[in-house]
């Protein structure tokens, strides 16, 4: 795995002359853009015009499209990630924030955040195919890698709900810490991890079990507990880190997924929300949302290495590659 | 409709409990003295009928939500006692059925309430009077709050003018005792925080402002010293609207009227406020009050404390809600906890306008050893209150 990562790096290295650079796509929640960032240059190379209130998005296993939740035109648009040109709206149910794709590239799980309830869309029948009562305010969406299990977390029920992907029904409802915002499978699938903003924590449950299985918490020196608010993750697929986007402290954590310590702070911009690796996770692509800028973190050297300006309010990111 | 439905499955579950995950049904209680409101220059902005019942019924919805995937339901029995009726029975009414009550009334009615026997191991939660003695030397130790006292406020304000130099103020304040409450809340404010009130006046024009604002306005300041900002100090809703623009000299206007602060506002809509304002407007088809987002959290503060514990005791809930353990995830970027020594809801304070949030107190740089949100109101050190 390893080799062919860094084989992959190689190739795309020396490619860099004759092909188009991989990219980041960032979806700016105030401005209805996209902006697109060649991650060579480090700069944004293309800026589109969306949907309102442009949110959750994901690009298909193929990357064929790019999915985008519109919340505020109550869509999911599916886009041509070559032109850049909408070509066709999924339903979605009212305000889609955010969403999981299945992995059998096929059904998205989409959380409407003003209804309470989970949406199963079919991307190919562009059809709905359930709907799911879920708590207040759904928005963490998580699909386990066997595509067994989804997983909506609401923010004002404060719970992590759990879906039979065979069924569209729950199986499972386990409390967390105020309001959650982003939960993951680790790449194993053996643990569910569930971000608590205001609760300032992340929950780790065991999958077979649903039962909580370690708790984190995140400490900043001068910066008041209130305000370290763990919201967006992600996890390396090597299982060395998991960084954790800690909104208005303005810090990415870095969490050891083994013993689930902190082992590190990295300074990035103002309400730092979500987040998205490159191809090889050289890279750390960071949306902070007050400060309207992406930080780049280089992840061997857990370290900032530049920051971008894109629209405004950036909240999703998603990687690209085009070779 | 869904309130009534629930309460009938109440009965049902009280028989059931004995199984390893025993049903927990709650409910809580509403009440209300409909206070008169004294005749007001304009009728622009009546106070809706149900403001504060409407804020309970979302937050029995929220609760609600989470109760189905816990067997736990929650109903909601509201007593609006109109002006003259007789508010000591409905409360009585209302104990004899549950020990949760919230309440919207008058400060003095509230402490007869809370000095009731039947009262005693209630948990009664304040969502109406923002009097800052109830949280003080009149605390009762079966009295929570979750409106912002009203030093609160004017904390935030203070706060507000320290951090933008705008500390020489002037003052004009109404002639109700509210208005004055108001006025001598900035007052103590100020000296908190190293403002100077340069000057005071009460606003005693007997005259129809919506002809003579113009005429009025700009004698009354006149002779008021140079200042940063003008407060006005008019609870009652009387002449505050008249007063920005038509002072004689161009300052600000802050206090009830300009720069408002306030437990919540329709404009606030950070983290993920806009939800529950969506929320709200759907249910009540209107924005959203304090008195409303009081009430909203006090019912949500009961349900958080349930479907933590799974407890439907006062006892146990109360010592829930005063412990570390708690929080509330109450929309406003920090959680929202207890004050031990006179039972606040400590929470951020929102300065608006009418179209926008200027700022939220607490202000970066004002210090606590404890929380920020504890530079907003009275301290553990300052407090007269010995009932917790």
């Amino acid at each position: 795995m390893r080799t062919f990562l860094t084989v992959a790096g190689l190739t795309l290295g020396l490619g860099l002359s004759t092909a188009a650079a991989d990219e980041i796509w960032v979806s700016n929640e105030k401005d209805d853009t996209i902006s697109v960032i060649d991650i060579d240059t480090l700069e944004v190379v293309r800026t589109l015009e969306v949907g309102e209130r442009p949110r959750g998005i994901t690009f298909a296993i193929d990357h064929s499209v790019l999915y985008l939740c519109a919340s505020d035109s109550d869509t999911v648009q599916v886009i041509d990630p070559e032109t850049g040109k909408i070509l066709h709206e999924l339903p979605s149910g009212e305000d889609p924030e955010q969403f999981v794709l299945h992995p059998d590239n096929r059904h998205l799980y989409i959380a409407n955040e003003d209804d309470a309830i989970t949406t199963v869309v079919d991307t190919e029948t562009r059809k709905v195919i359930a709907q799911i009562d879920v708590g207040i305010e759904p928005e963490g969406m998580a699909v386990s890698p066997d595509g067994k299990i989804a997983i909506t977390t609401s923010e004002t029920t404060n719970m992590a709900h759990w879906i039979d992907t065979d069924t569209q029904e729950l199986f499972a409802n386990t409390i967390v810490d105020q309001r959650p915002r982003h939960a993951e499978f680790t790449h194993d699938g053996s643990e569910l991890w569930v971000s608590s903003e205001i609760g300032g924590t992340i929950t780790v449950f065991d999958r077979e079990s649903q039962t909580e299985k370690a708790k984190i918490n995140f400490e900043i020196q001068g910066i008041h507990p209130d305000r370290v608010q763990p919201v967006g993750f992600e996890m390396t697929r090597d299982g060395k880190h998991v960084f954790v986007a800690l909104g208005p402290s303005n810090h990415i954590a870095v969490v050891d997924p083994k013993t689930y310590e902190v082992t590190d702070y990295i300074l990035v911009g103002r309400r730092v929300w979500h987040m998205a690796f490159n191809g090889d996770e050289s890279l750390l692509f960071t949306t902070n949302g007050v400060s309207g800028d992406v930080t780049v973190i280089d992840v061997a050297e857990l370290a900032p290495v530049k920051t971008i300006k894109v629209g405004r309010f950036p909240w999703g990111a998603a990687y690209r590659p085009t070779n | 409709m869904i309130v009534r439905s629930i309460a009938k499955y109440l009965a049902i579950l009280w028989v059931c409990c004995g199984a390893a995950h025993a049903e927990v049904a709650v409910t809580v209680g509403y009440l209300e003295k409909v206070e008169p409101q004294p005749p007001v220059l304009s009728n622009l902005d009546p106070i809706p009928e149900n403001e504060g019942l409407a804020g309970a019924e979302l937050g029995l919805k929220d609760n609600a939500t989470t109760g189905r995937f816990l067997k736990q339901t929650y109903a909601l029995e509201s007593r609006i006692v109109e002006e003259g009726g007789d508010f000591l029975s409905a409360a009585r009414e209302l104990l004899a059925i549950t020990s949760f009550i919230i309440v919207k009334a008058p400060a003095d009615e509230l402490l007869a309430l809370a000095d009731l026997p039947e009262a005693g191991s209630a948990v009664l939660i304040n969502a109406g009077s923002p009097e800052t003695a109830l949280r003080d030397a009149s605390c009762r130790a079966n009295v929570l709050h979750t409106l912002p006292s009203r030093a609160m406020l004017t904390d935030a304000l203070a706060q507000f003018g320290v951090r933008r130099k705008w500390t020489d103020w002037v003052v004009v304040a109404g002639p109700n005792a509210r208005d004055q409450a108001f006025a001598d809340a900035l007052d103590d404010s100020a000296r908190k925080f190293g403002v100077r009130i340069l000057e005071r006046k009460v606003w005693d024009v007997d005259a129809d402002m919506r002809r003579n604002a113009f005429q009025e306005l700009p004698l009354f300041t006149q002779d008021f010293p140079e200042h940063h900002l003008l407060v006005v100090a008019d609870e009652t809703d009387d002449f505050g609207r008249y007063v920005p623009f038509n002072a004689w000299e161009p300052r600000p206007v802050a206090g009830t009227e300009g720069l408002v602060p306030a437990a919540w506002d329709r404009t606030v809509e950070q983290w993920g406020a806009a939800q529950l304002q969506n929320r709200f407007e759907e249910l009540a088809g209107r924005p959203m009050r304090p008195v409303d987002y009081a009430a909203w959290a006090a019912m949500r503060t009961i349900g958080e404390s349930v479907t933590r514990t799974n407890q439907a005791e006062a006892g146990p809930i109360r010592d829930y809600i005063m412990s570390e353990d708690f929080e509330l995830a109450g929309f406003k970027g920090r959680p929202q906890t207890f004050r031990t020594w006179n039972g606040q809801m400590r929470q951020p304070i929102p300065l608006t306008h009418p179209r926008a949030v200027v700022a939220q107190a607490p202000f970066e740089g004002f210090l606590h050893q404890r929380t920020e949100l504890d530079t907003l109101g009275i301290d553990a050190a300052e407090s007269a209150c010995t009932a917790f």
